[in-house]
């Protein structure tokens, strides 16, 4: 806990200097991703990695929303896929029908240039673009509206009934979607429909919610990806997130305390929902179709993979988990691209080495957690070149099993580190000079974190 | 990068004993690289980059051309997936073994969708941009093709759907066809067959209101069989899930129509029948390739005896083309019996091949142009002429339920 109350300063600052760190800063630091990630990675990936990025970046948001609820809280939530799927459909909504009325033409081509700067018809950003991100405001409140019914019951409930209650949910927003009616491609149908038809929304049904206009680019998605990890951050070192943590850590000692258990739980769920429809809400736009499975057991599992193997409570855990698991899904169809870019592993690894060994030079405790990332590339590489050989010699496909893959992982951390990869830490943490011979990343205690608790931040 | 070697190189430097460790866990990671480079250098010569599972080219030499098919090889619908993927592989073994395209032999790059269109995206988007493949083939299900779609149409690779029927899939643009007919013409393929085989004069209609399959079907008969001299006599409809249609039945029954057309899914068509049935109903049934599942014999028994329904292809038509297809799939599919998604697949494949001969280029418009220039070419599910809206126009096969054990039956064959 000691790396969280070194952050909390000593008095209270002023509303200018709130507005600059809460805001300006943090707003200019994704910009500056975004841009980072569109013009400066995009290129060198090539149009397939960046497609992969994208989807990347969603399941970045995914896993640090859903970080609030089942690592801060510790509220062990499965439908979360259910946010997701409303964010996405009403996203999706807004700038498909949107773009139908007010141009009779729902084409990304037209009415968004995807950052192109010398497309004559709109030279940053196309209107469309702006549908899809008032789309992506809209279908964040909607979510959280959700949020707040579903954390009602969380009132009473622990552990597998609340876990019941969310699964539950998941598959009502399945079913409700599967409902809908078929979507309308038409403007002039559109404009003539009666209200009494619009009550239950034209989003497709079974069918599916097709021809979204596709605006999501790396740019968007990774500005929200450092919108969201700055968010979910500020919540974890605030009081709200040190009572979270107090709940997670023991629910009785921190009511005992006069944290109001039912408030923060409601909250928790509430900020979670919230990120998890703008992730949807982007994912609408990435060129997908959606379809009332998006709400399914699937999706929210997926969520759970992530933050649960990269830490319940660290946010970057579950990021670099989320990125992670993402690739790998898509590096296990086949290892051709791992094999064709081995010139650029191996200068990763040696990099990455190099600055291991400079941060051990300098006395720099993070030296160790660099190095471990040095490895990574590494073993990408002699993975790959394994799969390969192991493919070439007994004809089998590893692309067949790597759902196997996947879900051994997941039982080899749970033995080995029941708390996630990184537990509460985040890896910046592992940055910083070196002070103790034991580095103070052990979880605190429970009676440790509900001491903690009330006397931080009981009442924000 | 001083510092970095001298560390390797020995036990000169200056850190505390607890940093040894650390020096030789940098020893083995640059010994790993080392390994790995030299390892790295080998790929480049020896392996060129096949995939895992490529066809063999024998009689054709030269460098492959790369297709790409994207299925559901796992997940909930795998089995789509993987019978169209073993029809697609027969087709270009077949065209490999007679000298493939010019001289070239047709690679497959396959990638697995497990039936999510996220998925869908992704693969599609490594076939065309990472693989660089000439053309794509997929997918089965419709809601998936509309997410790979839109990926083809912007890279301008054509892309050709062996079995999705909804109507939206080619409207996605021009680079986008099919070798499947479209869920209308199931219904007026049943028309014809029941005023010209059946003798029918008069026709009652079920439908399943809410789900927009049986709505098209019923709507397309019912225009058909009109304008074929017939009379729908009555409507009734039911939603999906129902277990009793008697009021319905009962209302059939008193206007005793000659045959009753059902374009529902088997599951609600077994019961249907059963009920019918008991109520004295004994007019034959029709139906759509909905009904194309062993449950439904399973489920009406007896009740379902002498009615039919139209699909792609059966496997028992009087035809050498079908038969010598079926021979070659069990001989390579260990006595399998393909299905109708294997001999789409196999017919998607064939027309691909087919318009790149003609083409004579592998550029994506020419490639464009030759598939939407394929006329009467006979495939395994009929004879094929794509349309101006990218569809195949082509016949539909009549089966029977009747025989022990009770299964379809080639009947007719019609064409539009």
């Amino acid at each position: 806990m000691s790396a969280l109350t070194d952050l909390i300063p000593a008095h209270r600052p002023s509303l200018a200097q709130s507005l600059f760190a809460g805001v300006v800063v943090p707003s200019l630091c994704a910009i500056g991703v975004g841009t980072l990630m569109q013009f400066g990675v995009g290129p060198v990936l090539g149009d397939y990695w960046t497609s992969v990025g994208v989807q990347v970046g969603i399941a970045v948001m995914l896993a640090v929303s859903l970080n609030i609820v089942n690592g801060f809280t510790g509220q062990f939530s499965i439908g979360h896929a259910g946010f997701f799927a409303i964010g996405a459909y009403i996203g999706a909504g807004v700038s498909y029908y949107g773009a139908l009325l007010i141009w009779n033409d729902a084409s990304a081509m037209a009415h968004g240039a995807p950052l192109v700067w010398n497309n004559s018809k709109s030279w940053l950003f196309g209107a469309g673009e702006w549908l899809m991100i008032g789309g992506a405001i809209l279908g964040a409140c909607v979510a959280a509206a959700f949020g707040y019914i579903v954390g009602l019951p969380s009132l009473r409930l622990r552990g597998d009934y609340l876990a019941i209650v969310t699964l539950g949910f998941g598959e009502i927003v399945r079913v409700l979607l599967q409902q809908t009616r078929p979507q309308v491609f038409d403007g002039a149908e559109l404009r003539e429909m009666s209200a009494g038809e619009l009550v239950i929304p034209p989003l497709g049904g079974a069918t599916g919610f097709s021809s979204i206009p596709k605006y999501a680019n790396l740019w968007w998605v990774w500005l929200f990806v450092a919108v969201v990890v700055f968010f979910a951050y500020r919540v974890k070192v605030s009081s709200t997130g040190r009572a979270l943590l107090s709940i997670r850590e023991d629910e009785i000692a921190a009511r005992a305390m006069g944290v109001n258990i039912t408030k923060y739980k409601v909250r928790a769920f509430v900020l979670a929902a919230a990120l998890a429809g703008i992730a949807g809400a982007l994912y609408a736009h990435s060129g997908n179709v959606l379809q009332p499975r998006d709400a399914g057991f699937q999706r929210s599992f997926d969520c759970i993979i992530f933050v649960v193997l990269g830490g319940l409570g660290s946010i970057s855990g579950a990021a670099l988990a989320a990125v992670a698991l993402s690739i790998m899904t898509e590096a296990l169809r086949g290892p051709e691209p791992i094999l064709e870019n081995w010139i650029a592993l191996l200068i990763l690894t040696a990099v990455i080495s190099i600055v291991a060994a400079i941060l051990r030079a300098v006395g720099n405790r993070g030296w160790r957690i660099t190095l471990l990332m040095a490895v990574t590339p590494l073993s990408i590489l002699l993975l790959g070149l394994a799969s390969k050989f192991f493919t070439d010699a007994t004809g089998i496909n590893l692309a067949d099993y790597r759902m196997v893959v996947y879900a051994l992982l997941l039982i080899v951390v749970m033995l080995v580190r029941p708390n996630g990869l990184f537990g509460l830490t985040e890896i910046w943490e592992y940055f910083g000079p070196e002070r103790a011979k034991k580095p103070p990343t052990t979880p605190p205690t429970a009676s440790q974190a509900a001491a903690a608790a009330p006397t931080e931040g009981s009442r924000p | 990068m001083t510092w970095f070697s001298r560390s390797l190189s020995g036990p000169r430097s200056e850190r505390s004993p607890a940093s040894r460790g650390a020096r030789n866990v940098l020893a083995s990671v640059a010994a790993l690289g080392a390994c790995a480079l030299a390892l790295g250098m080998a790929p480049k010569s020896i392996m060129p980059s096949t995939p895992g599972d490529s066809m063999a080219p024998k009689p054709a030499s030269g460098a492959p051309i790369l297709v790409g098919h994207y299925g559901s090889l796992t997940g909930p619908e795998a089995t789509f997936g993987q019978s169209t993927s073993e029809g697609i592989r027969l087709a270009f073994k077949e065209i490999n073994a007679a000298g493939g395209i010019d001289g070239r032999p047709i690679e497959l790059r396959e990638y697995d969708t497990k039936g999510e269109p996220k998925e869908a995206t992704l693969a599609v988007t490594r076939l065309i941009k990472s693989d660089k493949v000439v053309a794509v083939l997929g997918e089965v299900a419709s809601g998936l093709s509309l997410a790979g779609g839109p990926v083809c149409q912007e890279a301008g690779v054509p892309m050709i759907s062996p079995s999705s029927t909804n109507v939206r899939v080619t409207k996605v643009g021009d680079m986008i066809f099919r070798v499947c007919f479209i869920d209308p013409f199931q219904g007026s393929a049943c028309a014809k067959f029941a005023t010209g085989e059946l003798k029918a004069k008069t026709a009652a209609m079920l439908y399943d209101q809410k789900a927009p399959y049986s709505v098209d079907l019923a709507k397309e008969f019912k225009r058909a069989f009109k304008k074929l001299g017939g009379d729908v006599v009555i409507e009734q409809t039911y939603t999906g899930g129902d277990g009793d249609f008697t009021t319905q039945l009962t209302s059939i029954r008193a206007r005793k129509p000659d045959v009753l057309f059902v374009p529902g899914y088997y599951t609600d068509v077994g019961n249907i029948a059963l009920q019918a049935r008991k109520l004295g109903i004994t007019c034959p049934m029709l139906g759509g390739d909905g009904w194309d599942s062993e449950k439904l014999a399973e489920v009406a028994g007896k009740a379902i005896e002498g009615s039919f329904y139209s699909n792609h292809y059966a496997p028992d038509q009087p035809d050498e083309q079908v038969q010598t297809f079926i021979a070659k799939y069990k001989a390579d599919y260990k006595g399998k019996t393909p299905d109708g998604l294997a001999a789409l697949g196999y017919d998607a494949a064939m027309i691909l091949a087919d318009s790149m001969k003609r083409a004579g280029s592998l550029d994506g418009k020419k490639l464009r142009d030759a598939i939407a220039a394929t006329k009467d070419f006979k495939g395994v599910t009929g004879v094929i002429t794509i349309d101006a809206n990218r569809d195949a126009v082509k016949s539909a096969v009549i089966v029977e339920m009747k025989g022990s054990p009770l299964g379809p039956k080639y009947r007719a064959t019609v064409t539009p």
